[in-house]
């Protein structure tokens, strides 16, 4: 018994030497739903940051200290992010946390975070995660409320004010509805028809019947996200309705068209980043450049099309990274201080500027209105 | 508002004949072992992917459907080979959480070897929508319900006029009493579950370019087929034909004359009145226990 204690007391010894010896890294948490019904967001961030970490350690670290990269999958179960996030700085001791890919997995890190003091970069796009402003709780998508606001400024701008809407009843289509019937009336938008979808359906030509059936309707907005948008956007071809189509920004990628197919989805607008107009930037554009990088770096790695959902893992471990260079010390309070003094900081998602009441720094230019034209993405200026 | 009605009709029956289809799959597999199949939607799943994927490796779409079809027709058998057939003595419930099981099983395997992404057939013969007194109707729907019609006049014939499909019959009616008379009950097992794997994975095949198609979307579409099944009453497939279309009519009458936001309660809500009434479904047997 004795040698038993004897074996468990130098393991404790040697392993206190060992956190001395690698003391000089700078641990960095993740929990991303990797698998699971949110992985088409999760997949893109890990391989994201795990490249990133690589990039930037090749090159010497941060101020001459590498980065370990400690990622979690959690399966878009806000269950488990919790318990990934306990872990991370309880047992892994690091000095901040990406992640939560999907809200409700945000949500659960958010109190974990807090309580420990540190800071933490949600992927997720619902306002709810800086509104009230938490100490140390950041994120880096757009939020949908700034969606509907860019979309209602695009309808407004083409003379109309009359809509229908036809949302996914999933986390993501209902959040969005919401915010977008409450700023409808600051924009000027009446929404004549209000439809929705489950984010399983596979047929939404009634809906659309109804909409079109509707002479009034000037414009439809179609909150969701997965297969669903797509099949709307079918759906609407098939039906023949004239009034213009706006998607979210939860399917502003190259795989929405293949999806909805390029015949079909011409003339859909959707608000996105300047990722998927890289080309058609000017030069002086200061994100022209970062995404690019990012787009080659990825594409060269993957093999797979950039997405905006890994574009925003870039932007979170952008924000820690220049703020890490920034902070008085590498620890985690320190860290959050820098994060709350990002300025004009350019990333894919646009360029970040973040103050006390403001933990995700972005502006409605930052968002891109983009039309599909033949297979696509056109910048409508 | 007569187009405006034929619009939700046509949305109604392709989406309802997709439905039947899985439902009759249900009750293929139900009358040979009496298990309630909840893997039937992975084979849904696995008919459009595995198109899906040959399609990529460069087949033409027909080869690559028939592949797909016959593929999933051996896992169905090599699912009741491995696991019901082996199990056979288990009581009924755990029958069933074994094919939730391969369920999940299947899922997993497509995840890890095809990936998570939502994948799109090409429509049989173009995208061009149809009209018809003012509705419009995709090419494919009519792929969907023409294939649908098909496969239940086929099933038809077969149970009526083949000796293999009455000794199918015989095997659901009565296990012990087919042996006797020298039917081989395991094969008739075997081949339920082959045909009922095929029809799902034709579905599949048959909605993919309309509804498109992930690993993921099996299980909602099980269900929906599992209540259309009880419908029409679990183990008829003339239950499963019209449990299938009306449920189908149903969410489309729903969606377009009330509101889309209770389509799915209201769906549900006439299952539930209707079992109450009627706890057999439309066309099921009542079953007598002789004490």
């Amino acid at each position: 018994m004795t040698s038993h204690w004897k074996a468990i007391a130098l393991a404790g010894v040697a392993s206190l030497a060992l956190g001395f010896t690698v003391r000089a890294e700078i641990k960095l948490g993740a929990t991303l739903s990797e698998t699971g019904p949110a992985s088409f967001l999760g997949d893109p961030e890990a391989k994201t940051l795990r490249l990133l970490v690589e990039q930037i350690n090749a090159k010497g670290g941060i101020k001459g200290e590498k980065i370990k990269l400690t990622i979690y999958d959690d399966g878009g179960d806000p269950n488990k992010a919790k318990t990934f996030a306990t872990r991370l700085v309880e047992e892994d001791g690091v000095v901040a946390i990406i992640g939560g890919s999907t809200t409700g997995a945000s949500m659960a890190v958010i109190p974990v975070a807090e309580e420990a003091k540190v800071p933490f970069i949600s992927l997720a796009g619902a306002i709810e995660i800086v509104e009230p402003v938490r100490a140390y709780t950041f994120k880096t998508p757009h939020t949908d409320k700034m969606a509907c606001e860019k979309i209602f400024d695009d309808i407004k701008k083409r003379g109309f004010s009359k809509i229908a809407m036809l949302s996914g009843t999933d986390g993501f289509g209902a959040s969005m509805r919401k915010q977008c019937t409450a700023v409808a009336p600051k924009w000027g938008m009446t929404i004549l028809v209000d439809e929705t979808y489950g984010p399983k359906d596979t047929d939404m030509t009634p809906q659309l019947t109804t909409i079109r059936g509707n002479a009034e309707v000037q414009a439809i907005v179609t909150p969701g996200f997965g297969q669903g948008p797509a099949i709307v956007t079918r759906n609407y071809h098939q039906l023949g309705i004239k009034a213009p189509l706006y998607q979210s920004h939860g399917v502003a990628s190259f795989s929405f068209i293949k999806l909805a197919g390029a015949k079909e989805a011409d003339g859909v607008r959707i608000p996105g980043t300047a990722m998927l107009v890289v080309d058609q930037l000017a030069d002086s554009d200061p994100q022209k450049k970062v995404a690019k990088d990012y787009m080659t770096l990825f594409e060269k790695a993957t093999s797979q099309p950039v997405s905006t959902f890994g574009g925003y893992a870039h932007d979170a471990f952008a924000i820690f990274v220049d703020a890490a260079g920034r902070a008085k010390s590498l620890k985690a309070t320190d860290i959050r201080d820098a994060i709350e003094t990002t300025s004009k900081l350019v990333g894919t998602t646009g360029t970040v500027t973040m103050s006390k009441t403001d933990h995700l720094g972005l502006d409605l230019d930052s968002f891109r209105m983009l039309e599909i034209k033949q297979g696509g993405f056109d910048l409508v200026k | 508002m007569m187009s405006d009605f034929l619009q939700f009709a046509v949305s109604g029956v392709t989406v309802g004949a997709v439905y039947a289809l899985i439902a009759l799959g249900f009750t293929l597999i139900y009358n040979a072992s009496d298990v309630v199949n909840f893997a039937q939607g992975e084979f849904v799943m696995l008919g459009g992917m595995g198109t899906v994927f040959a399609l990529q490796a460069g087949l033409p779409l027909p080869l690559a459907a028939l592949i797909a079809v016959m593929g999933t027709a051996m896992i169905g058998i090599a699912f009741n080979k491995l696991a019901i057939e082996r199990a056979r003595n288990a009581p009924i419930v755990s029958l069933i959480i074994i094919t939730i099981g391969a369920s999940i099983f299947l899922q997993g395997v497509v995840q890890v070897v095809f990936g998570k992404g939502i994948h799109r057939l090409p429509a049989f013969s173009g995208d061009e929508p149809l009209r018809l007194l003012g509705a419009t109707i995709t090419p494919q729907s009519l792929w969907v319900i023409g294939g649908a019609l098909v496969v239940f006049a086929a099933l038809y014939l077969f149970f009526t006029r083949t000796i293999t499909g009455l000794a199918v019959l015989a095997t659901a009616n009565n296990r012990f009493a087919a042996r006797l008379a020298g039917i081989d009950t395991d094969f008739m097992m075997t081949l339920s579950f082959g045909v009922s794997a095929a029809i799902g994975a034709l579905a599949g095949v048959l909605i993919s370019p309309i509804t498109l198609t992930s690993y993921q979307v099996g299980v909602p579409l099980a269900l929906k087929g599992f209540a259309a099944a009880m419908l029409g009453g679990m183990g008829n497939p003339k239950g499963a034909l019209v449990g299938g279309v009306l449920l189908g009519v149903l969410e489309a009458m729903t969606a377009g004359y009330l509101s889309s936001h209770y389509k799915d309660a209201v769906a549900f809500i006439v299952i539930l009145v209707l079992l109450s009434v009627k706890p057999q479904g439309l066309f099921g047997l009542r079953t007598v226990n002789r004490v």
